[in-house]
């Protein structure tokens, strides 16, 4: 393949190169990194479901009881929906902000502002967790209370409420979190809109906002979408920030403002792994299986649109 | 209730009226000035004076800008501050973090806790000095492997890789960017336990877990960098009938030293705050041990998740351990953070 790789000229007739044993062994080791690749995430794949095996297969007395789907739903529903949480609020915000940067601030405060707003990814999630277990969960008792006190008829509202480590609490931290993705990736897309639109646009005499509906969003919705959705996979692996922040307990509720929350998977593999031993360990990387194939999907939903735009 | 007030005909665009530049500032004012004077008899808090002030501001300036300048103008009015105020929004957890994180951090950044581990220490006192050498251990050997491992992967996907397995590669790349950092730590752990049995808990194992997620970091940002190497400097190196390798080496990789170690640095800082994956794979231990072959380790992500999730007693000087293992860590990233750039300044090629 070496011989090929300058580009070769139409007239002159294909040379052979003379390889020499530098070219071999530099384009074998790039090669064989290569593959290492693949070699580590088909690794991945083969040694998560050797070790789930086990859990996958087991009785329920084996297991704690329960067959392990039906331990796992109630985990799965909590990933879902606190990733959701996540993405309701941080979406929305995120291309907002993208949008800000892009096509409101002064141009010179544009690099900076975005810097500010990738430090937000740059803070370890252990800190996201103590802040929210300490600053940001207490902070928002009152909203809860008031809430709850108000809006209490209404199931995601229904309380009581306590400490604040709740579900909405969560899905206000990971949106925090998410932010940075989806920002940093609607900030590439907005970027790249034909100018010439948007001055057609400003031309007719549209106004700001306008011209950002009718040439900014329309060209880059999927490209949103996509960054959503990459935002949605760290949301849903993310783990020490639920681990540290969701009081657990129950099972499947929409309620969002108690104390009794269903665990999310990833949390609940650090929170439980400390004292799982045998097959307890099985059955935690099991749920890890599960959690991998859900955010494989979910990016590689989000890497086909980023695909299908960059193409078209 | 607009119409009589919007510009006339609009007929003539001169006959269009406009609030003046300084409307959002002064009205800004305004809002704050009303939000205060309500909050004074009802009790003042700060967010509930920012948020009464936002709300006020965009009514008050909808409402003006509708009455003058008409409903297109004032929607646009709207969907700015709605846009400025979702920045403003963002800054909020990001201040606070910072604000917690340095003043509750440092009640306990003194000598004592770089100095001594927690072996034998009961109640107050004791340091991190175990975690922190577990966490450069542990991220130095990450940063070993996946270093070359990356920057060659990209070498291929630059220079080399033609057709499907090229397409292959850049697909799984991208999916590994998106693996969970949990699923990596277990990963590791399901490869250890196969071969050591099932009590294996080595700092080795956490490098392994933290290569997963630091490979497809590299690889992109050098990717993406030599990418930008411009073609007639390979033409050129060619002509001179210099081999491919060299061509590689010394002059593509060369141009782009600057921007491969940017990348690798800044890898490094989000390698270096990951606590899930070492927390099934390295465990954890209140003595320093320097020898990631030989059991658990202590990072200071894992020393600060269990201070605080298992505090011994008093829990307040746990917990205070627990904030300033944070701060460590939050100083760890910024300065690698900063390191990068110094670096892109330090290695980029002299221009005379």
């Amino acid at each position: 393949m070496t011989a090929t790789s300058t580009p070769p000229r139409e007239a002159v007739p294909q040379q052979r190169v003379r390889q020499r044993p530098g070219d071999r062994i530099f384009a074998g080791l790039s090669t064989a990194a290569a593959v290492m690749i693949l070699v580590i995430l088909a690794g991945v794949a083969v040694f998560l479901v050797w070790q789930a095996a086990p859990a996958l297969v087991a009785a329920p007395e084996q297991i704690g009881g329960e067959s392990f789907w039906a331990q796992v739903t109630p985990l799965l529903f909590g990933t879902v929906l606190s990733a959701a949480l996540a993405l309701l609020i941080g979406a929305p915000l995120g291309v907002s902000i993208a949008l800000f940067i892009t096509h409101f601030a002064p141009r010179k405060l544009a690099a900076p502002l975005g810097y500010i707003i990738d430090l937000l990814a740059a803070i370890p999630s252990i800190v996201y967790g103590l802040w929210g277990v300490f600053v940001f969960a207490p902070a928002v008792v009152p909203i809860y209370t008031w809430l709850n006190e108000n809006l209490g008829w209404f199931p995601l509202f229904a309380g009581p409420v306590a400490s604040g480590r709740t579900m909405l609490t969560v899905g206000l931290v990971l949106a925090v979190m998410v932010l940075p993705v989806i920002t940093a990736l609607s900030r590439e897309v907005f970027r790249q809109t034909p100018t010439l639109q948007q001055e057609a646009a400003l031309a007719l005499g549209a106004t700001r906002w306008e011209m950002i509906k009718y040439a900014v969003i329309p060209y880059g919705k999927s490209g949103v979408v996509a960054a959503s959705m990459l935002g949605l996979g760290r949301a849903l692996g993310e783990t020490m920030a639920v681990a540290a922040v969701l009081s657990i307990g129950g099972g499947i509720t929409f309620n969002l403002i108690s104390n009794q929350n269903p665990a999310t998977i990833a949390a609940n593999i650090a929170l439980q792994f400390p004292e799982s031993t045998g097959i307890g360990v099985n059955l935690l990387i099991a749920t890890g299986l599960v959690l991998f194939v859900i955010t494989f999907l979910v990016n590689f939903a989000a890497r086909a649109i980023v695909a299908r735009t960059t193409k078209g | 209730m607009s119409q009589l007030t919007t510009s006339g005909s609009g007929l003539g665009l001169g006959h269009s009226r406009h609030l003046p530049t300084w409307a959002p500032y002064g009205v800004l004012v305004l809002a704050a000035a009303f939000s205060a004077a309500v909050l004074a008899l009802a009790g003042f808090n700060l967010a509930g004076f920012l948020v009464l002030t936002a709300i006020t501001f965009m009514i008050v300036l909808v409402v003006a800008s509708r009455a003058v300048e008409g409903p297109r103008k004032a929607t646009d009015r709207f969907v700015t501050s709605l846009v400025v105020g979702s920045f403003l929004l963002a800054l909020v957890p990001l201040i606070s973090v910072a604000w917690t994180v340095i003043s509750r951090g440092a009640a306990r950044l003194d000598v004592e806790f770089f100095t001594f581990s927690m072996r034998g220490i009961v109640g107050e006192g004791g340091g991190a000095a175990h975690a922190l050498a577990g966490t450069l251990i542990i991220t130095a050997i990450t940063t070993l492997i996946s270093v070359p491992i990356g920057i060659l992967t990209a070498v291929y996907l630059v220079e080399y890789g033609r057709g499907s397995l090229a397409r292959a590669i850049t697909f799984l790349v991208d999916v590994m960017t998106g693996i969970p950092s949990i699923v990596a730590g277990l990963f590791a752990l399901a490869l250890f336990v196969l071969i050591l049995g099932p009590s294996a808990r080595l700092g080795i194992m956490g490098s392994v877990a933290l290569c997963v997620l630091m490979i497809p970091v590299v690889v992109r940002s050098t990717e993406e960098i030599l990418r930008l190497v411009p073609h007639e400097l390979r033409e050129a190196s060619y002509a001179l009938g210099v081999p491919k390798w060299r061509t590689v080496v010394k002059v593509v990789l060369r141009t782009s030293v600057a921007g491969i170690a940017t990348g690798v640095t800044l890898a490094i800082a989000r390698v270096i705050g990951e606590t899930a994956p070492l927390l099934v794979t390295v465990g954890f231990t209140a003595a320093i041990n320097y020898n990631p072959f030989d059991g658990r380790m202590a990072t200071l992500p894992t020393f600060s998740w269990f201070s605080y999730a298992a505090p011994s007693l008093p829990v307040e000087a746990s917990i205070d351990r627990a904030w300033t293992a944070a701060l460590v860590l939050v100083i760890l990233v910024m300065a690698f953070n900063l390191l990068a750039r110094v670096v892109s300044r330090a290695f980029s090629p002299k221009t005379r």
